[in-house]
């Protein structure tokens, strides 16, 4: 078979990427999205989803400051449905540097960010959680953004320019020719079957994964993993983005999400953005941060944990920007590594990068683009997307920043009460919810396996929220298991790498080909015994999922619900007797003597 | 004190409080019963228990517009007091994009997020009888969420006023049913012609028409003259507003162990003062004086029909003039059980009044069913009941039904322990949960037949019982009792009515119980049981 003629793949369905084959398509270039997972499980899924105003990075890191201002101002516009214009405080509270908040007030003004300071009493109006006893207040721009409706709203207008995006379709290989790359080899990860295109470009949106993406075609791309831990509160002290006014250490804030509040994170280097654990040393740093900000945090309940890669950037020497070199060289110690040839990365912007990996690599049609934000996701696209335009010779310029996403009505910013709001107007009802906390009806869950079938609960999680309230899919588990099995038809199935993740039986095995450069790969289906239903296999992935979050804060109330949930499904239902892959389930009653 | 005398009861001592700023410094939200919410584990008890998601498929239960609708409320929407009216039109269903804030005008500066208005509709529907509150296992305050979220309701939809009147259809039903001292200052001097009125199903179905309550819905006759005013006519005092407590020898008001304070609430004073002088007599019975101190509606009608604001002010006058009886150590009874549930529980649960005095007034507040079953418990209650069997000496059946604002207050079913000390009266828990009423919800023209099929059950119960063998039935609360007589014909009292009547027709007081429950009681001196005062008699004139 021949392979697809493209012209550009994009690997990485993250906010990066989808951004990307929006801007492409847009411009007429016919594209492929691929991602090994659903889209947005890489970092995308796992920040804290902040829309930054820019506050955050003025005294630091002017580049990105003014990257974010600009971009938030941009994202409201285009992608409204996705975004929560809250407003941000930056509060100074006692235990903060009383010298910072002058500096952060200037270089606000100095940077262009929108900053007002207001009295604490009436950011203690605003915000009642607040603590009492704040020095100074400032009010800035941020907001929360859903990434996933970000993405969902990047790859339906793509889907509208003619692109075309695959979910759980892992790169493998990159066939490489005269200093050009003529094929690369997909891999369907659920069925294990694989194809070839040909591209006439390459773009390596991957993340924390970008240097294993290079290296497929030969390329050095060296990042630093910064892994930033969050804790989840089930419900929103603040409703507007509360961050400390003091130097961005770890860039704590709470940040209202939807139902939820997000609190993060922490900051610690890993070498593998696959594999990485959660420290109770962390969990208690982000408590006693929590309770600097809003005096009965640690008093909430806590619904789960998670934990996120930042893939910073460390360019090469001959890559710093000159503005990079002068703060190197202003800082002793950075200077003397850089003497001796190193770089110190605390220095660097945070901003991202497109690298050109032709006169860099002698790979011409190849281009990566590394490092950034969500905020600037739209920018990085369109930096990427010029530099691949030049390549292809298409001329039209970005329109991604003038065309809002979601329609003629569907423009209105995300507002918290919009679910409950629009059930209530339908004539109210719980009847029909599969996920009463997050209100999720059979409807939306019918909906969503229509467009993406087949798919997993983690799926269904990422494009409906189900199971993402207090009680962690105490409910909603078994009520969508069943769904998804009505769909399959009772088929047998068995659960691939990640579990959770349903694969069919009898389709056709894996084939091994190209070089695997992802490390050791998950089991891949026909090496564990086929057997269990595809419920079962559903079931078990999603409540080891649900529960792998709320183990590290299983205490107090979502203990109790831990345990709740244990008397649904292990004692009424009896889940811990399934076997699924050849496992017993881990759940919370191998945790016992840990709990 | 007499050496040698006991108090009948020690002086109660307001409850202790926490050393300022003892647990954390700042609002300590998670005590707020909005943030109780926290704690549900979704285990569906509540929607087992509630009383109107059992009988009609509008509301959707407990759990869902509790603490799972929670999380979609905004500070804004969650709590009355922050939230501010929003023009919405006038249609019996909102469409959703009036719900929605306004799409953000883009552009950089912009500091704020739009104030999401509420996202509520269908927790209009609870009645507020809090059965869910009581029986949930994770101690979420559900029914209170619900009242907020419902007062956030009607911020939102509030109309304009004037002179403080909402000036459209509901909004001033649901007004004017919170207004209970302003109707019966207006009902009492006007009580024949108001009576009629309300007597009248072609007038009744006009009121309908322009305000909302339904015609067959059970609406209280007015007294020909308030309790107070009877009160002030035999003589006795009506402490004014900020006037100081005097007690003892030079005081106007006898001591703490020789009198309580009662709080006799709207309906004991418009409607029904003949259950005000049930009170008097049997406290007088058991050597107790009466102290009737200033005071206006506890707020309960206000603050279930959204008027948050309205029943902050008389709430504070409330505690302003009873909190210097309770520093002084009297104990308030009342028998109301609304108004005993409001000044103990909802002046902190609702309106956030949570201060030194309005905690002492609650510590200080006694049911009257709870304070003469704890009199009776320590032995100085007066049994000397007569009979009130039934012709040939037989025992009658005596249906009570517990209301939910005494299920509330956590203090069991004293009115049945009491009532059985009655010779000749066998009193019959009913077991029922609501009578549909809710206060004021069973008024409503559009919750009428939701709360009759609430009480249905009950109706049926006391129907099933030949009237001739229990003429009457009993129940604490006056709305609760308002409902089950217009609903089944059978006449409905409050339990006092019926031991005072018990009093009556036992041998004068002063004689030696034959049951005397101890010395203590014989030890007292005379002048601590001595002849009642006769209030009965001048005040039912
Ligand atoms: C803890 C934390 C908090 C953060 N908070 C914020 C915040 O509040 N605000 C903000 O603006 N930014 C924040 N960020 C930064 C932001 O999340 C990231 O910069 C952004 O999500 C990166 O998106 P991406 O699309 O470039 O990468 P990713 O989302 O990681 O996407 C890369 C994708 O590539 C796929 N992939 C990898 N290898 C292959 C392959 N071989 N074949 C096919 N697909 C492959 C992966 O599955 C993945 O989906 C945070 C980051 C972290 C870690
Ligand atoms: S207060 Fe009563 S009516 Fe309202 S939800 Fe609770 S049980 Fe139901
Ligand atoms: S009874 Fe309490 S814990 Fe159970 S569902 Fe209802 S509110 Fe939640
Ligand atoms: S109306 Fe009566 S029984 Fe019904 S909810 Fe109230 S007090 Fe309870």
């Amino acid at each position: 078979m021949t392979p697809r003629v493209l012209d550009v793949l994009v690997v990485g369905g993250g906010a990066t990427g989808a951004a990307l084959l929006r801007d492409l398509s847009m411009r007429g270039a016919r594209c492929l999205l691929v991602d090994k997972g659903d889209f947005g499980t890489g970092t995308s899924g796992r920040n804290h989803g902040l829309l930054h105003s820019g506050a955050r990075y003025v005294v630091k890191d002017e580049i990105s400051a003014l990257q974010c201002a600009r971009e938030n101002a941009v994202l409201s516009r285009v992608a409204a449905p996705a975004i929560e214009p809250t407003g941000g405080l930056f509060v100074a509270t006692p235990d903060d540097p009383p010298d910072y908040a002058d500096g952060f007030a200037a270089a606000c003004a100095r940077a262009g960010v929108a900053c007002r300071e207001i009295e604490p009493a009436e950011a203690l109006r605003r915000e009642p959680a607040l603590r009492p006893d704040l020095r100074r207040a400032f009010a800035v721009s941020d907001g929360a953004i859903d990434p996933w409706a970000l993405i969902e709203l990047n790859l339906r207008s793509a889907v509208h320019y003619g692109g075309e995006a695959l979910a759980y379709h892992r790169l493998v290989g990159l066939q490489l020719a005269n200093g050009r790359i003529v094929g690369a080899e997909l891999a369907d990860v659920r069925s294990g079957s694989t194809f070839r295109v040909a591209p006439r470009m390459v773009v390596n949106a991957a993340g924390p994964w970008a240097g294993r993406v290079a290296a497929l075609a030969g390329a050095e791309v060296t990042l630093t993993l910064g892994k930033g831990a969050l804790i989840v509160l089930d419900r929103r002290p603040v409703d507007s983005v509360v961050a400390r006014c003091h130097p961005p250490s770890d860039g704590d804030a709470l940040v209202p999400v939807h139902t939820v509040a997000i609190l993060g994170t922490s900051s610690v280097t890993v070498h593998d953005p696959d594999r990485y654990a959660i420290s109770p040393a962390e969990i208690a740093h982000l408590m006693a941060l929590g309770d600097q900000l809003v005096p009965s945090f640690s008093a909430s309940r806590v619904l789960r944990a998670y934990a996120g890669v930042r893939p910073l950037y460390l360019p090469r020497l001959d890559e710093l920007q000159p503005r990079e070199r002068a703060g190197l060289a202003a800082d002793p110690a950075a200077a003397e590594a850089l003497a001796a040839g190193r770089i110190d990365s605390r220095r660097l912007t945070r901003a991202h990068r497109v690298l050109d990996h032709g006169p860099r690599d002698g790979i011409a049609n190849l281009v990566s683009i590394v490092g950034g934000k969500l905020t600037t996701c739209r920018l990085m696209a369109e930096e990427t997307a010029d530099t691949v335009a030049a390549k292809l010779g298409l001329g039209t310029p970005c329109r991604t920043a003038d065309e809002p996403m979601g329609g003629a009505d569907g423009g209105r910013p995300y507002w918290l009460g919009h679910r409950l709001a629009e059930r209530e107007v339908a004539g109210g009802g719980d009847a029909d919810l599969v996920c009463e906390c997050e209100l999720v009806s059979a409807g939306d869950i019918e909906r969503f396996l229509d467009e993406r079938w087949p798919c997993s609960l983690d799926d269904l999680r990422r494009g409906t929220r189900l199971g993402m309230g207090p009680c962690q899919g105490a409910f909603c588990t078994f009520r969508a298991a069943a769904r998804v099995g009505e769909r399959a038809g009772g088929r047998a199935a068995t659960a691939t790498g990640e579990r959770g993740l349903l694969v069919a039986a009898g389709g056709p095995s894996p084939v091994e080909i190209g070089r695997v450069a992802d490390g050791p790969e998950p089991p891949e289906p026909g090496d564990g015994p086929i057997g269990p239903a595809l419920v079962d296999a559903a079931l078990v992935g999603f409540l080891e999922e649900r529960f792998r979050g709320v183990r590290p804060v299983a205490w107090g109330r979502q203990l109790q619900e831990a345990w709740f949930e244990a008397g649904v499904y292990l004692g009424v239902l009896g889940v811990d007797a399934l076997v699924v892959d050849g496992q017993r389930p881990c759940l919370p009653e191998d945790g016992r003597a840990e709990l | 004190m007499t050496p040698g005398a006991q108090p009948y009861l020690p002086p109660a001592a307001a409850p202790p409080l926490p050393a300022a700023g003892a647990a954390v410094i700042g609002l300590d939200v998670v005590r707020l019963a909005g943030f109780t919410a926290d704690a549900c584990l979704k285990c569906n008890v509540c929607n087992t228990v509630c009383p109107v998601a059992r009988v009609t498929d509008r509301f959707p239960g407990p759990k869902y517009v509790g603490p799972q609708a929670q999380r979609f409320r905004s500070d804004q929407a969650r709590s009355p007091q922050s939230a501010r009216p929003q023009r919405v039109p006038r249609s019996p269903v909102t469409p959703l994009s009036l719900l929605e804030p306004p799409a953000r005008p883009g552009g950089p500066g912009r500091q704020t997020a739009p104030r999401p208005l509420s996202p509520d509709l269908t927790v209009d529907w609870c009645s507020g009888c809090g059965f869910c509150t009581r029986a949930c296992p994770a101690g979420v305050e559900i029914a209170e969420i619900n009242s907020r979220a419902r007062a956030v309701l009607r911020v939102q939809n509030a109309a304009p006023r004037l002179a403080g009147v909402p000036l459209r259809r509901r909004p001033l039903r649901d007004w004017a049913l919170g207004q209970t001292d302003l109707l019966g200052r207006l009902g009492v001097p006007l009580a024949p012609l108001a009576n009629a009125f309300l007597g009248s199903r072609r007038l009744r179905s006009l009121v309908q028409a322009v305000a909302g309550i339904h015609r067959d819905a059970p609406v209280p006759r007015f007294a020909g003259r308030t309790f107070r005013a009877a009160w002030r006519r035999a003589g006795h005092p009506l402490p004014r507003p900020g006037a100081a407590v005097s007690v003892g020898a030079d005081g106007r008001f006898p001591r703490p162990d020789r009198a309580v304070v009662y709080f006799h609430g709207c309906a004991a004073n418009y409607q029904e003062p003949r259950v005000a002088e049930s009170v008097v007599a049997v406290l007088a019975r058991n050597g107790l004086e009466t102290i009737v101190p200033d005071q206006v509606c506890c707020g309960l009608p206000l603050i279930s029909n959204g008027y948050y604001a309205e029943a902050r002010r008389k709430a504070t006058r409330n505690i302003a003039s009873l909190a210097e009886w309770a520093a002084a150590g009297y104990r308030i009874v009342t028998a109301s059980t609304s108004c005993g549930h409001t000044l103990k529980a909802e002046y902190r649960t609702m309106l956030d009044l949570d201060d030194p005095a309005a905690r002492s007034v609650a510590g200080a507040t006694w049911d009257i069913m709870e304070f003469l079953a704890d009199l009776h418990e320590s032995g100085r209650l007066d049994t000397q009941f007569g009979s009130l069997a039934g012709p040939g000496g037989t025992a009658r059946p005596l249906l009570y039904h517990a209301p939910c604002q005494l299920r509330s207050q956590g203090i069991g079913l004293p009115a049945l322990d009491l009532l059985a000390l009655v010779p000749g009266l066998e009193p019959i828990d009913l077991d029922h949960d609501c009578c549909g009423v809710a206060g004021t919800y069973g008024l409503k023209e559009e919750k009428y037949e939701v709360a009759m099929a609430v009480g249905a059950g009950l109706f049926d119960k006391i129907r099933a019982v030949d009237p001739a063998r229990a003429p009457a039935a009993a129940c604490d609360s006056e709305t609760c009792r308002w409902q089950i007589e217009r609903a089944t014909g059978r006449p409905t009292l409050h339990p006092v009515e019926f031991l005072a009547e018990a009093y009556r027709a036992a041998a004068p007081s002063g004689q030696r119980p034959a049951d005397g429950p101890g010395p203590s009681v014989d030890d007292r001196p005379a002048d601590a049981r001595g002849a009642p005062p006769e209030p009965g008699s001048t005040a039912s004139a």
